[in-house]
């Protein structure tokens, strides 16, 4: 045996280049046994790619892994989990169609028979409060439960050392706190963890240390109580963090966007039908609407912008009656939308930025001439939206799956926004861009209001919806909740309103104990 | 009495080639691969099957011949698919006409060859009792072969840590690939057993069916396999009734013609091909049931690099 190390993993001189890029550059990491480490970092810092090397799916081009005091070189995962090392992946890596028990068997090296796996998913989960039943089909859980999934998967390996990628990010405020508690609880247990995040105050409220990673290089390592919030984004961003302003009460205009009563049943069996929705956005305002993922989310903004039809009075653009009419006709009375998914949905991934800027603007702004395209205003229209919006692009002719996620986002908001629409919905509008482009984006949407437009935006992120809506409300199973002005949001209020529970009446302890149940049953619901 | 049990043998022998070519394919799509050459590699096992027993006289080696025709064929499909990353339609298609082609240029000088069919199991007392020893006891041994695949099969999918795990790389082959799966090898093996039931499939023809060699004799059976896949909506119970009930309907014009109804033989012959048509569409009606059932990366190419 070698000699016992004070630390469980050490790192020292990490790199990693892609074609074109240095990931990773000489970055040194220690973790002691029952610590939990944090490692810091924007978008595109180098944190995925420093683990991934840890977890072995990734090859270092230099630099030395040292695990329980041993230098070692790993070579897949499997050897990784043999070591000790277990990972929990931002995106789960979970079958669908398979059972909870199945799929863990799956992950498992050395598999016991299905009947002894289940009963020890079973204790596991009891143990640490993580409650899931083994033979339920992964397509009725929630995200929440998913996760569970994949972190008990880990535990029942007993590893010494657990990687977390992003956890949180698909949680609601509430089941963060649960996972807490249970990453508390393995810490004190010896379990060390790497906690990998960009939220700082998960970061503040968790960690023990932190890594700070910017650009692929190691900026420090820090202990976390000696830092405040403020410090810690310093280092992250490499400069102080520009805080958003949120702008002036706005001057409310007429009432350009209606949805009542709107039902629709989902067509596609994992959906979720829209139940008794009712909203209203008037011009000048952004109203947010929170909400975990696959919520009705989708669902909402379909029917809102016409890709599904509903019953003609069920929405309402400038006081007439729309439910019925297509995605062109409401086009044409002002209304622009930007979906979730930016490539098959937002963009045709092949086809290139000047007929993917023709597609949702040629009735609008007369792009047909004589039953031809009118190239010219097509392509200086394209040009328009790349120069306004700073799309980092050779030309308009590239296709729009060869742009980085954050350019494509930004062309196909410039699309829309340049149209100078009335009504503006927009869907998850910062999802996987940096932090650069997140903020132009979000600027843009905060503008298109000021100009008098009516904006609805469809977030996950809730410390984006909190920067720029006036008015926020969530979506819980189709079910969309009451609407609050800003100033009397808090999170944890969100954090109810996204489990579905109504603010309205008396809210007592047992509802909040209960929120997070009521959010995975609700989405099981719709879901099965 | 006697029409019934002539009716029930003849509906086994038409249902044996689609169950075998049909098993076949479901494994392979449940490993998320679409392989449309079907026709192509039941047409190979044919001929190869065919020509096999005529040189060797052995049923034995022409079965075994006509799998590793079948496998050979899937593993040029296999190999442009999953190694170069072709498209999986056009290649499968692909695969059927290049079959068909290559069939007839082997069978050339088989055509007229006449060969007895392959033996049929004969238990002494057993086989002669009427109705169920002619049923049960007297068949030859693909069609035992056929049901016991479908147990096999069954049993594999199932209850074995290989079947589950092509399941789940039929399911989400990037998060396979993420557990240190080797999704390309599963995926090829799938194929490769998809090919070989479906040269036992086609050597049923020749060998059993009408134990001769015509070109282009698997007359689109290999696209009913296909359809019969979906029918089941990829379980493999559902393939065993679908397959007989499709061995049902087409042995239907020759009872039909031999009973006297006045119904032109044309149409007769084309009913199971109706059938297929009608039952996709029906199907087809109820998007969320295939969406539920089908193996979610079906047809989708895999890239290990991301």
């Amino acid at each position: 045996m070698a000699q016992p190390s004070e630390y469980l993993l050490e790192l020292t001189g990490m790199r990693k280049a892609f074609p074109g890029v240095l990931a990773t550059d000489n970055v040194d990491l220690k973790i002691r046994p029952g610590e939990v480490h944090a490692l810091l970092g924007e978008n595109g810092a180098g944190k995925s790619t420093l683990v991934k090397m840890i977890y072995g799916i990734l090859k270092p081009d230099a630099g030395e892994i040292k695990f329980n005091g041993k230098a070692v070189n790993i070579k897949a995962p499997a050897h990784a989990r043999e070591l000790g090392i277990a990972m929990v992946f931002q995106h789960f890596s979970l079958f669908d169609s398979l059972t909870v028990v199945e799929n863990i068997s799956l992950g498992m090296d050395h598999a016991s028979s299905m009947r002894e796996l289940a009963e020890q998913i079973t204790e596991v989960s009891q143990r640490y409060g993580l409650p899931l039943d083994p033979d339920r089909h992964v397509y009725t859980l929630s995200v929440g439960e998913r996760q569970r999934i994949e972190i008990i998967r880990c535990l029942l390996q007993e590893p010494k050392l657990l990687i977390m990628d992003e956890p949180t990010s698909v949680l609601t405020p509430q089941e963060v706190e649960k996972l807490f508690v249970t990453l508390r609880r393995l810490g004190e247990e010896g379990l060390a963890i790497l906690y990998i995040s960009h939220k700082l105050d998960e970061i503040k409220a968790l960690c023990h240390d932190a890594t700070i990673l910017r650009l692929g290089k190691k900026v420090a390592t820090v202990s976390v109580d000696k830092e405040s919030t403020g410090s810690l984004a310093a280092m992250m961003m490499g400069e102080e963090m520009q805080a958003f302003q949120h702008p002036e009460k706005p001057i409310l205009g007429d009432i350009r966007l209606k949805a009542k009563n709107l039902n629709m049943v989902a067509k596609d069996p994992l959906g979720i039908s829209l139940k008794d929705i009712n909203l209203l956005v008037h011009s000048g305002e952004v109203v947010g609407i929170a909400g975990v993922a696959g919520n009705g989310q989708d669902e909402l903004l379909t029917a809102l912008n016409g890709e599904h039809l509903t019953e003609s009075g069920s929405i309402i653009i400038e006081g007439e009656q729309v439910g019925h009419l297509g995605p062109n006709k409401r086009r044409l009375m002002g209304m622009a939308s930007v979906p979730e998914k930016r490539l098959g949905h937002g963009a045709m991934p092949d086809m290139n930025l000047i007929d993917n800027a023709f597609l949702t603007s040629y009735e609008r702004l007369d792009f047909i001439n004589h039953g031809f395209i009118d190239y010219g205003k097509t392509e200086q229209y394209a040009n328009k939206v790349i120069k306004d919006f700073s799309v980092k692009t050779p030309n308009a002719e590239v296709p729009a799956a060869s742009l980085s996620g954050g350019n494509l986002q930004k062309f196909i908001m410039g699309r829309e926004f340049d149209q100078n629409p009335n009504i503006l919905i927009v869907s998850q509008p910062t999802w996987g861009v940096d932090a650069g482009a997140a903020q132009t984006i979000r600027e843009a949407i905060r503008k298109m209001a000021s100009k008098g437009a009516a904006v609805l935006v469809i977030s996950q992120d809730l410390d984006e919806l909190m920067e720029i809506s006036d008015r926020m409300g969530a979506i819980c199973g189709g079910v969309l909740s009451s609407f609050y002005p800003i100033e009397e949001i808090t999170v944890e209020k969100m954090g109810l309103l996204m489990a579905g529970v109504s603010l309205d009446d008396s809210v007592t302890d047992d509802v909040r104990d209960n929120a997070n149940n009521d959010i995975t049953n609700k989405s099981n619901q719709n879901a099965t | 009495m006697e029409i019934l049990v002539a009716a029930i043998l003849t509906i086994i022998t038409a249902a044996t080639p689609l169950l075998f070519a049909a098993l076949g394919e479901l494994v392979t799509e449940k490993s998320g691969v679409l392989n449309l050459g079907v026709e192509g590699m039941m047409v190979m096992g044919a001929i190869v099957g065919f020509a096999a027993v005529h040189f060797s006289g052995s049923a034995t080696v022409a079965i075994f011949a006509s799998m590793v025709a079948g496998a050979s064929m899937a593993a040029i499909f296999g190999v442009l698919v999953l190694v170069f990353h072709a498209s999986q339609v056009p290649t499968g298609l692909a695969l059927t006409i290049f079959g068909i082609g290559l069939s007839a240029l082997v069978g050339q000088g088989m055509i007229g060859v006449a060969y007895d069919g392959i033996p049929q199991l004969h238990i002494p007392v057993i086989s002669d009792i009427p109705v169920i020893g002619e049923i049960f006891f007297s068949q030859d041994g693909l069609v035992y072969l056929s049901i016991f695949m479908v147990f096999a099969v069954m049993w594999f999918m199932n209850k074995t840590r290989a079947g589950l795990i092509l399941r789940a790389v039929g399911d989400s082959h990037d998060a396979a690939h993420a557990m240190g799966y080797s999704v390309l090898k599963i995926r090829f093996l799938a194929v490769i057993f998809g090919g070989a039931m479906a040269g036992v499939g086609g050597a049923y023809l020749s060998l059993a069916y009408s134990p001769l060699w015509v070109e282009q004799m698997t007359a689109g059976r290999g696209w009913i396999a296909l359809a019969l896949v979906v029918f089941a909506s990829w379980k493999v119970r559902r393939v065993l009734m679908g397959a007989y009930l499709f061995g049902g309907i087409s042995i239907l014009q020759l009872h039909a013609q031999a009973l006297g109804i006045a119904v032109p033989s044309q149409v007769m012959s084309m009913l199971p091909y109706l059938a297929t048509i009608l039952v996709l569409v029906i199907i087809s009606r109820d998007r969320s049931k295939i969406k539920l059932n089908a193996p979610a990366s079906l047809g989708k190419p895999f890239h290990a690099s991301r």
